[in-house]
């Protein structure tokens, strides 16, 4: 290493500790802007909401164990199993994968010190915890959204439904999708000006190609479902018409905008698990990915054509054979992308030298599950085989393969990854591998042979079933398959929770990956990067020379960034270096916000229009608070 | 290591289905009585056979990836004879498989599954459905009934499907593919046995509390005796022939019964619940969830809601004698 003026480097990063620390205590995270913070705030509540979706999957499954089942009442079932869904996507997938992995790992993989909206960032978590709070209340006061997680009209008006159940389930969503809309915006912002100097697109990280694919279905995805839930709200408390054939409206209008939404919303589930393979694949096969370009443009192209394939959840409502045939075309179209996705991931393991830990057995389950799931995925755009199995337990295994064995395995196998990063310890290795293994053979005996019991005719969410029908040995298996499940969860839980405190240290750079986050050192420091690093290639920390000559910049003094509380911009394609950016300081006003914005739903709920009213206007002034608080000087 | 939990789950994938292919009821994909079901399982066997391919040799590549992972002399570049590898495997052969069977499945198999134009068939059944029961008319005759289809064996139906309340889907999983019935559209489905028995279907869009109790059956019968069975149906209902039967039909007339029930030949004409005209001809009472035995009945008459929570229809609170006379009498109307 060349000779480093190490008192200069030290009375730098002494400065920007000055500069970007946190206040202390509980206020220090209520009034939090630092997007690790965040992401940690949304990896914790996400977890306790999977845990309360885990736990509706355990009483659907006992439920379900053996025919003519009595643990669960009809009603208390309907509420579950849609609660269930609810929360797993709502709740869990999308914040889990964006809001915790996409906000604690985009800023540090494209070497920025934060988001570039740090307090919108904040108010996306805070809107995101009321809003799961709101639907939560809402079950536990006895009116728990109960008509599905696609809550189709009629059932969900108030003729069908007249309690306050569909309405938690209509505001909530709208509630949950602002959060969701800001920290789309908020991402793709940060994506495209906040990468490091010389970071043009083609050097990205695949993760954050991910990240931007998925932000963007999201801004053009919820505007569908938010539309929704108002015409619905809008039917169920002032008596519009919108779903109402005797008044000229159409219950088919609620499942076109759902399913223009809610299949966007499948590749917004599984992208950022894609994006998490490609972090974590060529870590471990210690080579670059194969075909990076292509799977970079097969990430993006997967969200677009998502967009087109919705009316194949709909194909046995009676469409007309024209519309039958371009949507069954355009699913088979999406099919092109995921397989130059899977066949990159196969070729760079295959042709590199893969070291099997933990976070790479949770990938080959992965890999296992998505092509399971993705061909089970292909007979649904054969029409007529969609038209007999769609509502029965064959498409309840399909979409369980994918998003859970494709989708949520990813992201245990990344907990591991980034453990050491974030918590600056290692996890356990043997119990690692050993959770993998129970948790995968739990994942394939839950979810296979539900294919088999959809054949056998079963029928979705039904609360119970008969004797004779040949499905209960089925069943069992499955119910036994869950608690397997859960205990391989419990034990990468047990993992993760012990080696907090007893792990190894870890260093900054444990298993040599490639990406920027390998950079700085585990746990990193509030402002990530001491010196803002210069990308010549899409894996910078294996740019030995790049490195070294960073270290020699912070000493120097050369873009270091420590006169205030700073990070550069730079242009959308090339990364050139463009302005620096004065970053917001902490600030109080997001949770304030939030909590009006909570307010008003509430009154929504509870038919307080008036009090509602009230409501956004005190969001109004705390919006004109948080812009009167600059920017702090230092 | 991966790989080996992969061949397990390979070897799930192939041998599942065929210990499927031997039991199961008579609500089972893969026992077509039809000739539109039997060409969707042979699409599924297709299906099958092409998704266990892809599945085998992306099982390999992991594999070859876990067996090979010693070798030595690796640079960190990929090289272009595998982003060629990609092309070929991700691209190339995707489009030709799937091409293939777009135009196997949505042009040919699609067509024999396609809905009969109005008139094309010799014969039409009208299935209205609702929370939690299916109704069935024979259009030309007087013939309603319930949660039983009767068909002629080898006769193409037109089956003309409505809703009265909620979005349900009819689907008799081996006869043919699902429709959804949806409130202001007609949709229409071809159902046809080519050999007589009992079919049992159920309703497979959620459809609210008792979702899980909404199934159907349909009956294929020789033609002769399904227009016995036809005629009979038809027929309004039979005067009761003991002086207990008698009584009961007294008590359903004054009871509450009649509000929502129609007994064709009384004063009953109610449009709630299913038309109860020749009830004790059929198998099976609240859409199969229960059979039709006296005792059943019964059970069924002292409380609904014990039997199927939610159900539309209340308990009557009726004394020991009036339960016993209605449910003679119910038991008369064959």
């Amino acid at each position: 290493m060349t000779v480093v003026d190490v008192a200069g480097a030290r009375t730098r990063t002494d400065r920007l500790e000055r500069i970007w620390a946190h206040r202390p205590g509980v206020t220090g995270w209520l009034t939090t802007t630092d997007h690790k913070r965040i992401g940690l705030l949304y990896l914790f509540t996400t977890l306790a909401f999977f845990v309360a979706g885990g736990v509706e999957a355990l009483l659907i499954r006992t439920q379900l164990a053996a025919p003519n089942g009595t643990v669960l009442s009809p009603s208390s079932y309907n509420a579950v199993m849609t609660m269930h869904g609810v929360t797993m996507i709502f709740l869990f997938v999308i914040p889990m994968t964006t809001g915790a992995f996409g906000n604690y790992l985009v800023p540090l993989m494209i070497g920025a010190r934060d988001m570039a909206f740090p307090r919108m960032n904040a108010l996306s978590y805070w809107l995101f915890l009321a809003s799961g709070c709101f639907l939560y209340a809402g079950l536990f006061a006895g009116s728990g959204p109960n008509a599905g997680w696609f809550d189709y009209v009629p059932l969900a008006l108030r003729q069908y439904d007249p309690g306050a159940n569909i309405d938690v389930y209509a505001l909530g969503l709208i509630f949950n999708g602002m959060s969701s809309t800001a920290a789309a915006i908020n991402f793709i912002t940060t994506i495209f000006k906040l990468r490091a100097p010389g970071m043009s697109m083609n050097r990205m990280p695949l993760f954050c190609f991910a990240i931007l694919a998925v932000s963007f279905s999201l801004l053009f995805a919820l505007p569908p479902l938010t539309i929704n839930c108002v015409f619905l709200e809008l039917q169920r408390q002032i008596g519009f018409h919108f779903f109402d054939v005797a008044h000229g409206g159409d219950p088919l209008l609620w499942q076109y905008l759902f399913w223009i939404f809610g299949h966007p919303e499948v590749y917004i589930i599984v992208l950022p698990a894609f994006g998490i393979a490609t972090s974590i694949i060529p870590t471990f096969a210690q080579r670059r990915m194969v075909a990076f370009p292509l799977v970079a443009i097969a990430e993006l192209l997967v969200a677009f054509i998502g967009f087109g394939v919705f009316a194949h959840h709909m194909f046995a409502t009676g469409l007309s054979t024209i519309t039958l045939i371009f949507f069954a075309a355009a699913s088979m179209l999406v099919v092109i992308p995921s397989t130059i996705q899977v066949f990159a991931w196969l070729f760079t393991v295959t042709g590199g030298r893969p070291d099997f830990k933990a976070p790479l057995l949770f990938i080959g389950g992965f890999i296992v599950f998505f092509v399971a799931g993705g061909l089970s995925g292909i007979m649904f755009a054969a029409i007529p085989f969609d038209q007999a199995l769609t509502d029965t337990y064959f498409v309840v295994a399909h979409f369980h393969f994918i998003i859970f064995g494709a989708a949520v395995f990813p992201l245990l196998g990344g907990l591991y990854y980034w453990f050491p990063k974030v918590t600056g310890r290692m996890y356990h290795e043997g119990w690692a591998q050993a959770s993998f293994w129970v948790t995968f053979v739990g994942t394939a005996l839950t979810f296979f042979p539900m294919h088999i019991v959809g054949l056998l005719g079963m029928t979705r969410r039904v609360y119970t079933y008969g004797p004779g029908l040949g499905w209960s040995g089925y069943n069992l298996a499955e119910t036994v398959g869950a608690f397997v499940l859960a205990a391989g969860l419990l034990l990468i839980a047990a993992n993760l929770a012990l080696s907090r405190f007893r792990g190894e240290p870890a260093d900054a750079d444990p298993f040599f990956g490639g990406t920027l986050e390998w950079t700085v050192p585990s746990p990193p420091p509030p402002y990530n990067f001491a010196v803002v690093p210069l990308v010549t290639s899409p894996y910078p920390n294996w740019d030995r020379a790049d490195r070294e000559a960073d270290a020699l910049r912070l000493a120097r003094g050369d873009l270091v960034l420590d006169e205030g509380h700073e990070t550069p911009s730079s242009t959308v394609r090339d990364a050139r270096l463009d302005e620096i950016l004065e970053m917001p300081s902490d600030s109080p006003w997001p949770l304030a916000v939030a909590a009006c914005v909570a307010l008003v739903f509430v009154m929504l709920l509870t038919r307080h229009a008036v009090v509602a009213g009230l409501a956004a206007g005190l969001t109004a002034i705390a919006l004109c608070g948080w812009h009167l608080q600059e920017p702090e000087e230092t | 290591m991966s790989g080996r939990g992969s061949r397990v789950a390979l070897g799930l994938l192939a041998v599942g289905p065929l210990a499927v292919a031997g039991c199961g009821g008579n609500q089972d994909v893969l026992h077509p009585a039809s000739d539109p079901q039997r060409a969707i399982t042979h699409l599924w066997w297709i299906m099958l056979i092409g998704a266990g391919i892809g599945f085998g040799s992306v099982v390999l590549l992991l594999f070859l990836g876990w067996a090979r992972r010693n070798r030595p002399g690796l640079s960190k570049t990929g090289g272009s004879r595998e982003t060629g590898l990609v092309v070929l495997f991700g691209v190339a052969i995707p489009v030709v498989v799937l091409v293939l069977l777009f135009v196997y499945a949505d042009v040919f198999v699609m067509r024999s599954t396609a809905a009969p134009r109005p008139g094309a068939t010799a014969m039409t059944v009208r299935v209205i459905a609702h929370q939690w029961f299916w109704e069935a008319r024979y259009p030309g005759t007087d013939a309603v009934t319930a949660n039983e289809i009767h068909i002629p064996v080898g006769v193409p139906v037109d089956l003309v499907g409505t809703t009265d309340d909620v979005i349900h889907s009819f689907w008799v999983p081996e006869l043919n593919r699902k429709i959804d019935l949806i409130p202001g559209r007609t949709n229409r489905i071809l159902l046809e046995a080519d050999r007589p028995g009992r079919y049992r279907g159920q309703c497979s869009e959620f459809c609210g509390l008792q979702h899980a109790h909404m199934a159907v059956e349909v009956v294929a019968q020789p033609k002769a005796r399904f227009r016995a069975w036809l005629r009979n149906q038809a027929r309004a209902a039979r005067a009761p022939a003991t002086a207990l039967a008698r009584r009961g039909r007294s008590v359903f007339l004054a009871q509450a019964c009649s509000g929502c029930h129609t007994i064709r030949g009384t004063p009953a004409q109610g449009s709630v619940g299913p038309d109860l005209t020749h009830v004790a001809s059929r198998r099976t009472l609240a859409a199969l969830a229960i059979p039709n035995t006296p005792a059943e009945l019964r059970r069924w008459i002292a409380d609904p809601q014990a039997v199927k929570p939610g159900a539309k229809m209340p308990g009557l609170r009726l004394s020991g004698a009036q339960l016993r006379a209605l449910v003679a009498y119910l038991d008369g109307l064959r």
